[in-house]
């Protein structure tokens, strides 16, 4: 057991006090800040004025184009062919033409609106001209059937759902669908991308022991096992420690940014939260604040972060061995590939599978996927806040609970044998043989 | 009094046998040769005494008592393809393996700091070990191998790789520890080091033991009644026609090895050839190591 925590530090120590490590950490919370800094980034440096110029040949569009933003609209109602002269000596940014038109004519116009730019036009600018039309268009279509807008407007309708999950014992929950989702996709992609990423880290480092060929001498004085496993937690912990330091340094980066880059006066949290897109429109008014609170606290938020927790080390120990495996198994990096494929395409497979089952989370896709161990550390974080029947939720504990004694156990085996094997071409039949072995 | 012994022990792999029935015993306070072409099951059998492997059969009892998971830090094993974390530093890196043999951090440190003064390698402590040549990389290991003064020290070809002068350090090493009564098995094929260590040694050939002994006994066994002679004229040719009992191997300008076929005493011959000319020096041919390791390999 002594040798076992020895083993766990080295591993550790050797990681964490590697420049790789240290750039990575740091590098990573750059980068994330940098990515959720971009769009408040890009819109400032959108901010220039701009002009488009509306030609409109039958003078029916003025009233619906107001000014947006920084784009201001020009009208005119010249022959096109001049104000085209004048646009090309312009700084104007974009010429919209509008035929003319009559009731006759306006199926066509839907057709024959030309817009010219000196430079590619953003999507967004495309949008609001098409709209604007549109609704002129439809107006008039309108008129010439006898209704008008008030009247559509008051015949629409709009419906919010509040889904309530009424409970075997008759407490009433409700749903919470978007927030659910954010977090369990959140959660699963964070396991994902833990296994992928520590995993072939416990990989390589299986594989520099058995190269450099210190594991015999190591392998004399504690057993196979205990190294193995030594190596995996030990991962496991540089693992915590990276993440815990990307979440601790992404907050203090881009806490400290938002206030460098954008002038106190002009932070307004509601705009914020939406141009990152991190929160949902609910953030706006308070009494959404409230909502999002209050669905929090009812989806039991210390039981999902327990479970998380138990998913993410079980998965990673799981999956953890089997990168151990492979890296025993095989005498440089590029042998790797074919005894990676059963490891990645479960899952990736977990993961494709996590979309579509927040769709639907009770499917039998999802039952099936969230109780096999191999895609259930993913799956099972996806489902968890649809309240999966509780024996659901045991079984698929104690299955990834057996899933982990199994695979670590098969590793073991092909570990034990695979790490003193030199220059064998090693295909799935030898590590058969190895894992019957005595 | 033996330090190991081996009872016949088998090991087999799933497409051939390593060890096939192997007994040996260790005794204490010597070195004890283990030699075997390449692939007859040398480095087998060293595993499965450092616990590395099981047994399929057989037993090994060490000090009298069945070798367990206590006796790992009694012995110190020096494999044949060693090699050392590249990115650690070199004292760390030596600390952390001596823990694991089950020193304490304090003892290991106060140990290792002793045979780096010894080696004179005390500045190389926060160098790492890919700074390091071939040979300094194997002075650190030797120093790992046997800093937790186990009972039983394994070297598998502990010689490969280190230049004459690092070889000769490290046999002078050896020999000391030797005498301060470690047992040493020393794993080998090269015959010439053999000679000058071992105390006894068992010759392993496909997988089994083929000859087992303390070297002047293996030798005596292996002696073929040849004799060495230097005569003092150059006319041999009475040499041709020797008497039945007796047989030229080989013969130049003025010596010549001769075998006594029969059980007659060496006396005799000396005697004999006295009566035709003038001897300078007569001795008996002794079989090397290397001899008898190939007469053995190939008669099996």
């Amino acid at each position: 057991m002594n040798k076992i925590i020895l083993i766990i530090k080295r591993e550790y120590l050797s990681r964490v006090r590697k420049k790789s490590f240290i750039v990575m950490t740091l590098l990573g919370p750059i980068l994330m800040a940098g990515l959720m800094m971009t769009p408040l980034l890009m819109d400032t440096s959108d901010s220039e004025e701009r002009e488009i110029w509306v030609c409109d040949e039958s003078n029916l569009f003025e009233s619906q184009f107001g000014d947006v933003n920084d784009t201001h609209f020009e009208f005119t109602n010249h022959n096109i062919e001049e104000v085209k002269i004048d646009f090309n000596e312009s700084e104007a940014f974009a010429l919209v033409h509008i035929p003319k038109v009559d009731s006759t004519t306006i199926d066509i116009l839907e057709s024959s609106v030309r817009v010219y730019t000196h430079k590619p036009m953003s999507f967004s600018n495309q949008r609001l001209i098409s709209k604007n039309i549109e609704s002129v268009v439809e107006s008039i279509k309108l008129k010439e059937e006898g209704l008008t807008r008030e009247l559509i407007d008051r015949t629409r309708a709009e419906v919010e759902l509040n889904t309530i999950i009424l409970g075997e014992s008759g407490v009433e929950k409700s749903g919470s669908t978007e927030i659910a989702m954010g977090l369990s996709m959140a959660g699963g992609f964070l396991i994902y991308i833990f296994i992928f990423l520590y995993g072939a880290m416990v990989m390589r480092g299986v594989m520099e022991e058995k190269t450099s060929r210190i594991v015999e001498i190591i392998i004399s004085s504690v057993k196979p096992f205990q190294l193995m496993m030594g190596k995996i937690i030990g991962v496991a912990m540089v693992g915590f420690t990276q993440f815990a330091l990307w979440i601790i340094l992404t907050f203090v980066i881009s806490t400290v940014a938002t206030t460098m880059l954008v002038a106190p006066t002009d932070v307004n949290i509601a705009e914020l939260a939406q141009e990152t897109e991190l929160i949902t429109q609910d953030l706006q008014s308070e009494s959404g604040l409230t909502i999002v609170l209050n669905q929090l606290e009812e989806m039991n938020i210390s039981f999902i972060l327990m479970m998380f927790l138990f998913y993410f080390v079980g998965g990673y120990l799981m999956y953890g061995s089997l990168f151990a495996a492979v890296g025993a198994a095989v005498d440089s990096e590029t042998d790797t590939q074919q005894f990676m494929m059963p490891i990645t395409i479960p899952l990736i497979f977990s993961f494709i599978a996590l979309q579509t089952i927040l769709e639907n989370p009770d499917s039998s896709l999802a039952f099936w996927c969230s109780i096999i161990p191999f895609t259930s550390p993913i799956v099972m974080m996806g489902r968890l806040p649809f309240d999966p029947p509780m024996w659901q939720i045991g079984l698929s504990m104690v299955l990834l609970i057996i899933g982990f004694i199994f695979t670590s156990w098969i590793a073991g085996r092909i570990y034990r044998v695979g790490i003193l094997m030199h220059g064998q071409k090693v295909s799935y039949k030898i590590l058969w043989k190895w894992i019957k072995q005595s | 009094m033996k330090v190991l012994e081996v009872q016949s022990v088998s090991k087999s792999y799933s497409n051939h046998i390593a060890i096939d029935d192997v007994s040996l015993s260790v005794p204490e306070g010597q070195i004890f040769g283990l030699l075997g072409p390449n692939g007859a099951g040398k480095t087998s059998l060293i595993r499965i005494i450092n616990q590395i492997t099981m047994p399929d059969q057989g037993e090994i009892l060490f000090n009298g008592s069945k070798l367990n998971g206590d006796h790992i830090r009694h012995i110190g094993y020096l494999p044949e393809e060693r090699g050392l974390y590249k990115k650690m530093k070199v004292g760390e890196q030596a600390l952390y393996l001596a823990q694991l043999k089950g020193l304490s951090e304090r003892e290991a440190k106060k140990a290792l700091r002793e045979w780096f003064q010894k080696f004179e390698i005390t500045q190389w402590w926060d160098k790492k070990v890919e700074e390091l040549s071939k040979g300094m990389a194997q002075k650190v290991q030797f120093i790992t191998t046997v800093l937790h003064k186990p009972k039983l020290l394994i070297f598998d070809e502990p010689f490969s790789g280190f230049d004459p002068i690092n070889a000769n350090i490290i046999k002078d090493e050896i020999l000391q520890l030797k005498e301060q009564g470690t047992s040493i098995i020393f794993s080998t094929h090269r015959m010439e080091s053999v000679e000058e260590l071992c105390d006894h040694i068992a010759l392993i050939h496909q997988s089994k033991k083929i000859l087992d002994g303390p070297i002047d006994k293996v030798k005596e066994k292996y002696k073929e009644q040849i004799y060495k002679v230097d005569f003092s004229s150059t006319n041999l040719d009475f040499l041709n026609s020797l008497p039945d009992h007796l047989k030229l191997i080989t013969k130049n300008s003025h010596k010549a090895e001769i075998k006594i076929q029969n059980e007659s005493p060496a006396s005799d011959l000396i005697r004999f050839l006295l009566d035709q000319s003038d001897i300078k020096a007569f001795e008996e041919k002794i079989p090397t190591i290397n001899e008898i390791f190939i007469r053995t390999v190939q008669e099996n």
